[in-house]
């Protein structure tokens, strides 16, 4: 029904398993990162947080043409990957989902970040002096009062690494099923003067980020959600 | 019938109970600097008295182990809690203690029932001396237990607070300002519950206040701070006067009397009271004989005769020696110091009655004490 080739179901579950798997390993990492910085004293502090903002600030083409450097044959993200004999990371899926967890990792530390500052330092006292060690605090008293801050990494994570355009075109490329996305895919149909194809793809992203959204303003976190806290 | 059981039920909580508790902390936050050697009793309340900012809290935190840069020793009984020189230091999870902080600190996100049984599931079954019965029955919270804690009045946050806080059969029980967050009504309902704990528990309760009252009603010792100091510390009975006299500067503050329960008239609805040099009546306290009961008799409750009055609505007459008259902020008042034994009471009267009776230091007089306004 759909004026869709199979090229663009392709980069449509490519975008998707690349907005999954970078969703997925920012939580996992960005999830100590922010508890690291709500709760630390060091003098690293604001250097590292500074770091974490950075990619908000920058062209998209910036951080894409260092991070293609870093990963190249003569970066250091290059010279890892080759001493751990791994092949390199630049025009491959692999690449992008390093890229794009540094280029998202904002949307995901951020929300996690003001989730925790917001969690009452007494109650985390309070678990303590009621036998339960760091791991059963973060556990049964820090998750579930941040469930929505979790909530609004995922989506927010998961929805700008879907849009990414400039970052994933200096790093990835447009290799078909490997590297290119619909961002990408809209592009070149927009370039071939293709509207209906190009049309059908924007529309999709469009109801998308929509529905996102409503997830997360209506279902989610606002007035009468599902996650609403009284 | 009730109380009696649960007090049985605790007796064997006396085998834990352990000897004393020596504490020497040393920390500095910012300009304050907390430096104090005490030693703390095994039983009964210990208040931690001073006003805010003398460092009473961190004192509290430092043996709860919520100050990790606290520097010192605490020697629980024969256990080490922390001692610098020999590198032991027991986090916050690994001390048995039971802590209410001053705004109950309930769990947003779990039933009350849920926060009571947080602590109690990390105890094992062997180091329990309360049950999740016992405590509910203590703290009068049955019928809250499916509530939202944050439903819930002050008063209850906080009874629930402190059972959460029992559950864990701690041996120290550590209350910062329990009552500090409550108005005036609420602070009448838990007290009762506080002065049950007091005497049911056989752990030693440490009692962060600023409030005489509360001192007055639940201490057994006392523990004075200043500026991170300890300015005073000893029994009670033998601090009193000196400490009513350096915090209440206008002398308003009527007395303590230290009694005994002595006996019951069920059928008047009255308890005998007994305490050194007399005794006295008050509507009836439904504990056993030989329960300790303080009063708290304010100055207003005493007033004063030259002859035993035989006719009167007024049931406690006791013979008094007044020993000072001093001036009151109404110029029209004045305090009649009176001694009864070694205790020691305020009655406030007019200066009009002061000239009329002739009333003078070394005098011999009869004190009538409202029965009704005696309720502990």
């Amino acid at each position: 029904m759909l004026p869709l080739d199979a090229e663009a179901i392709d980069s449509i579950f490519l975008s998707l398993r690349l907005s999954a798997t970078v969703t997925g390993l920012l939580i996992l990492l960005g999830t100590p990162l922010a508890w690291w910085l709500v709760r630390t004293r060091s003098p690293l502090k604001g250097m590292v947080e500074a770091f974490v903002v950075l990619p908000l600030f920058l062209p998209p083409t910036v951080l894409g043409f260092y991070m293609l450097l870093a990963m190249g044959p003569s970066g250091p993200i290059g010279a890892l990957t080759k001493a751990l004999g791994l092949q390199g990371l630049p025009f491959t899926f692999s690449g992008l989902v390093v890229t794009s967890m540094l280029y998202s990792l904002p949307f995901v530390v951020q929300p996690l970040q003001n989730a925790f500052a917001g969690i009452e330092p007494r109650l985390l006292e309070a678990a303590q002096s009621l036998r339960a060690g760091p791991w059963a605090t973060f556990g049964r008293i820090v998750l579930p009062l941040s469930k929505r801050g979790f909530l609004t990494a995922a989506v927010t994570g998961f929805a700008h690494t879907i849009g990414e355009f400039g970052v994933v075109l200096m790093v990835g490329g447009n290799i078909p099923g490997e590297t290119r996305l619909v961002s990408i895919e809209i592009y070149d149909y927009v370039e071939a003067f293709d509207y209906p194809k190009a049309h059908t793809l924007a529309g999709m992203m469009v109801a998308f980020a929509f529905f996102m959204l409503l997830l997360l303003y209506g279902f989610g976190v606002g007035r009468g959600g599902l996650l609403r806290r009284s | 019938m009730v109380l009696a059981w649960v007090g049985a039920v605790f007796c064997v909580a006396h085998e834990l109970s352990i000897q004393m508790i020596k504490a020497r902390f040393d920390r500095t936050l910012g300009d304050f600097r907390l430096a104090l050697d005490v030693t703390i009793p095994s039983r009964g309340v210990t208040i931690i008295f001073g006003a805010s900012g003398s460092g009473k809290t961190t004192f509290l935190r430092c043996m709860a182990g919520l100050e990790p840069e606290a520097l010192g020793s605490l020697v629980v009984g024969d256990q080490v809690w922390q001692d610098d020189d020999r590198g032991v230091y027991l986090p916050c999870h690994r001390r048995p203690i039971g802590y209410v902080f001053q705004d109950a600190a309930l769990f947003p996100h779990l039933t009350v029932e849920k926060n009571l049984v947080f602590g109690l599931h990390r105890v094992s079954p062997e180091a329990r001396w309360i049950t999740m019965d016992q405590a509910i029955e203590l703290l009068g919270i049955g019928h809250l237990l499916k509530r939202d804690p944050r439903h819930l009045s002050g008063g209850e946050q906080q009874r629930i607070a402190l059972a959460r806080a029992l559950l864990t059969s701690p041996q120290i029980l550590l209350l910062d300002e329990p009552l500090a967050a409550l108005d005036l009504p609420m602070k009448g309902e838990i007290l009762p519950y506080l002065e049950r704990l007091r005497l049911e528990l056989n752990i030693p309760i440490l009692y962060v206040t600023h409030a005489l009252e509360e001192l007055t009603r639940l201490g057994d010792h006392l523990v004075q701070m200043d500026q991170g100091q300890v300015t005073r510390e000893g029994p009670i009975a033998s601090v009193l006067s000196d400490l009513t006299h350096s915090f209440d500067p206008l002398g308003e503050w009527g007395g303590v009397l230290f009694s005994v329960i002595a006996g019951h008239d069920r059928l008047s609805g009255l308890t005998d009271l007994s305490f050194q040099g007399g005794g006295i009546k008050t509507p009836l306290i439904d504990r056993p004989v030989g329960t300790p009961v303080r009063l708290n008799v304010s100055p207003n409750d005493i007033s004063l005769t030259l002859n035993r009055a035989s006719e009167t609505s007024i049931l406690n007459i006791i013979d008094v020696l007044i020993t000072d008259v001093t001036t009151t902020q109404d110029p029209h008042q004045v305090m009649v110091h009176l001694a009864i034994g070694e205790t020691s009471l305020k009655a406030r009267i007019t200066r009009y009655s002061l000239g009329k009776l002739k009333l003078s230091p070394g005098m011999h007089v009869f004190a009538q004490i409202k029965a009704v306004s005696l309720l502990a």
